[in-house]
């Protein structure tokens, strides 16, 4: 009785958190991929209805006759069957080969979005066990970078440039496109395109390491007038600080282990070792995806970040409880 | 009898293995220097006491080698000692030491610098790391366990790894 009753609650339970977002497209590329993946759902229904239709006839209507009926052979049943097998050879290739079609399609749909000359690029260097953003731009004054967390105009086409630091990884945002992998020493690329605003959430498809799976990334479609002020926002350097607290955290941010590995523009902070924090304020995710992005987790993340993701490259930091407090308030007003 | 000795032998030596590749994410690891990278005046009334020698928690663990290997490129090590051949700063993959080759003086000299160039790193590198980095840079001239050495660079490099090399004999 409870196990009938959890075979009908797990369902129910899967269907509570809507659709994947793999069968939710919010873009061309990741509704042709959708279609396809439907095409290749209804094909399978079909075929296993159809062999269990013919299962169950032979194990329960033919059964009687069939035992008599092997020996001797009845010419006219023999051609029966015969025609019966090959229009089930003829139809199990007219199948596969329209499935290869619909797949040949697909795949050049998905490339002939990158024919449309891309309005934004997005450098997107993979490493463990995060992602850094770089926002091309001809003009080198006008190109910044951001961590785990893009934004992307609606409508426009986007190209992702795809780079590894150390190994494989996998980039997969499953409501726009399917997964691009970062392949150290090999550029790859990838163009999106979303048709609606909303956030999607992507993650390392790639096994790497020991927190691939605390490895994720968060696209923002924006309209594009908010992506604009969105991009002119992160352009700038980091505002200076006013409040009290928050220049003595840039004391303590400037002489203390984070300067050695993290950015942030208008200050001699320049290492590229960790992610750019400039503007880390007005992210949503710390440690890609791991922890909300508050006070509270920004001081549990900064003074023992190997508790909330073991192995991480960022080491443990003990400060002075007033250090860190000063920290913590200039980190977060860093939007 | 031997049998009985070969096997206790080997299942030691196993044990050696367990601890070889340990990581340890966090821990505190030993301080003896100041954070915050100041040089006390070794004028002392009386003369100075011996100074007590902190073994290097990480001579024996491969992982934390490799550890100290990746962050001796990542903090730029190498934009001054090179690849252990000395460029700007001494060469450290050979048997000169001006500071002394043991942990607690390659500590020492990282955490308060040295004169002629060597910037003090204390309070900017936290202790674990500098252990790390201790515990390679004494990999490079051959001075840890050969099977806690490095195998091999990450990138493609020319010249033997860590793990080959034999310590030169002291001068």
């Amino acid at each position: 009785m409870s196990r009938i009753a959890l075979a009908v609650v797990t369902p129910a339970l899967a269907a509570c958190s809507g659709r994947p977002p793999v069968l939710d497209p919010g873009g061309p590329q990741a509704a042709r991929i959708a279609s396809y993946w439907w095409l290749n759902f209804w094909i399978a229904v079909v075929v296993l209805a159809a062999v269990i239709a013919f299962l169950v006839d032979t194990v329960v209507r033919r059964r009687a006759t069939l035992t008599t009926a092997i020996v001797p052979v009845e010419p006219r049943a023999e051609r029966r069957v015969m025609i019966g097998v090959s229009v089930a050879v003829g139809l199990t290739a007219v199948t596969l080969l329209g499935l290869v079609i619909a797949d040949a399609t697909t795949g050049r749909g998905l490339r002939s979005l990158s024919g449309e000359e891309p309005a934004v690029t997005i450098e997107v260097t993979a490493q463990q066990w995060w992602w850094d953003a770089e926002y091309w731009d001809p003009v080198p004054s006008q190109r910044f970078r951001t961590a785990n967390e893009i934004h992307i105009p609606v409508g426009r086409a986007v190209l992702v440039k795809t780079k590894s630091l150390d190994v494989n990884h996998s980039f997969w945002v499953p409501g726009l496109h399917g997964k691009q992998d970062h392949i150290p020493g090999h550029n790859s690329s990838l163009t999106l395109k979303a048709d609606h605003p909303g956030r999607f959430a992507g993650r390392c498809a790639e096994f790497c390491g020991l927190q691939h799976a605390h490895m994720q990334l968060l696209v923002f479609a924006d309209p594009p007038e908010v992506f604009e002020a969105w991009r002119a926002a992160q352009r700038r350097p980091a505002a200076e600080p006013t409040s009290q607290p928050a220049l003595r955290g840039r004391d303590v941010f400037m002489s203390g282990p984070c300067v050695l590995c993290h950015t942030v523009l208008g200050t001699p902070a320049g290492a590229r070792l960790g992610p750019d924090l400039t503007h880390v304020g007005s992210r949503t995710m710390l440690a890609a995806g791991t922890v909300l992005n508050t006070p509270g987790h920004l001081g549990g993340w900064i003074t023992d970040p190997q508790s909330i993701k073991p192995g991480n490259r960022m080491p443990a930091s003990s400060f002075p409880a007033d250090d860190l407090q000063a920290l913590i308030v200039y980190v977060s007003g860093l939007k | 009898m031997k049998a009985v000795a070969a096997v206790a032998l080997g299942l030691v030596l196993l044990l050696a293995a367990c601890e070889r590749e340990q990581r340890r994410f966090s821990e505190v690891a030993p301080s003896s220097g100041r954070p915050d990278g100041t040089r006390p005046s070794e004028i002392t009334a009386g003369g100075a006491a011996p100074a007590a020698m902190v073994r290097g928690p990480y001579e024996e663990n491969a992982w934390a080698v490799g550890e100290g290997k990746r962050l001796y490129q990542a903090y730029n090590c190498n934009g001054c000692h090179a690849n252990g051949g000395g460029g700007m700063g001494p060469a450290l993959m050979d048997a000169k030491w001006i500071y002394g080759s043991e942990p607690q003086n390659i500590y020492t000299t990282i955490v308060e610098g040295r004169p002629n160039g060597m910037p003090a790193f204390g309070g900017k590198v936290p202790d674990q790391q500098v252990w790390q980095l201790v515990a390679y840079v004494r990999s490079m001239s051959g001075q840890l366990r050969g099977d806690v050495r490095p195998g091999r660079d990450d990138h493609m490099r020319a010249k033997e790894s860590e793990m080959a090399r034999r310590p030169e004999p002291a001068k």
